[in-house]
């Protein structure tokens, strides 16, 4: 990073932003979803390999385990977070009819945040025994 | 930018060379691959947020999304959906390193993008062998 830095005058530098007009916020957290996922994701491997084709009440008696649903809490958090900023990248590398590319873009949110919200209330369900 | 103001036509500007013009090389096959693995997990989260609001709606919806994972097409997806997730995240390992300003010579470049198209295989057929093997699928012991 420090000779990309480098391009950027010392005004813009003090200011720590580029012509984008915004910082490598977009960057940094795209980053650190991925580092949690380091985790979370061989965890969701591991639950995927122990509940495949398992019925209702095992599955239930799984997700009863505190540490697990919260996991899988945090897991559908932050996946569901990676997943939008990535595709949003996608979307603004392909789209660029700005109408389009905002509609796009609120699709991306509104799936992500859907899928999150479905998604977290199915395991604290499950999870309370529902 | 805009503001060229002239009454002639824009001269045919030459262009970069495109994708179609390269030699596939390694690296950028997993570069595609990654995003292409990372879309298709976007999409895959709905599988997986659709398992577990079967599990959470009644043990009959819940049977009939387990009976349909289980049918041939639903197993190459579900298989297919593993394997994205493994390759997708040891594309970004890869990533990690380049992050750190090294493995941008030839040797490593190369090395790193062989190392997670195997391993994504490696790693996703030894996971589904070893849950078939659990699960009765499969005695390698017979």
């Amino acid at each position: 990073m420090g000779d990309a830095m480098a391009m950027i005058t010392p005004l813009k530098r003090v200011r720590g932003l580029g012509s984008a007009h915004e910082g490598p916020q977009h960057f940094m957290k795209q980053r650190l979803t991925a580092v949690a996922n380091l985790i979370l994701i061989p965890f969701a491997v591991g639950l995927i390999a122990t509940l495949a084709g398992q019925d209702l009440a095992t599955v239930k008696a799984t997700l009863a385990n505190p540490v697990v649903a919260i996991a899988l809490v945090a897991l559908v958090l932050v996946m569901t977070m990676h997943m939008r900023i990535g595709m949003q990248v996608i979307i603004e590398d392909y789209v660029h009819e700005e109408g389009a590319k905002m509609m796009t873009l609120a699709a991306n949110t509104f799936f992500s945040w859907a899928v999150a919200a479905v998604a977290i209330f199915a395991v604290l369900k499950l999870s309370f025994g529902g | 930018m805009a503001e060229a103001s002239s009454e002639q036509p824009a001269r045919a500007r030459p262009l970069s060379p495109h994708l179609q013009i390269y030699r596939l090389q390694i690296n950028m096959v997993m570069s595609i691959l990654h995003r292409i693995t990372g879309a298709a997990l976007y999409f895959g989260t709905l599988l997986f947020a659709w398992w577990l609001f079967a599990a959470a709606t009644s043990p009959d919806y819940f049977a009939f999304v387990n009976g349909l994972f289980a049918t041939w097409p639903g197993m190459v997806i579900v298989v297919g959906y593993t394997w994205a997730l493994i390759h997708h995240m040891l594309g970004g390992l890869r990533h990690f390193v380049w992050d750190t300003g090294t493995g941008f010579d030839i040797a490593s470049v190369d090395l790193l993008s062989w190392a997670t198209i195997v391993l994504s295989v490696l790693l996703t057929a030894g996971l589904w062998y070893f849950i078939a093997v659990e699960k009765g699928w499969v005695m390698p012991w017979q």
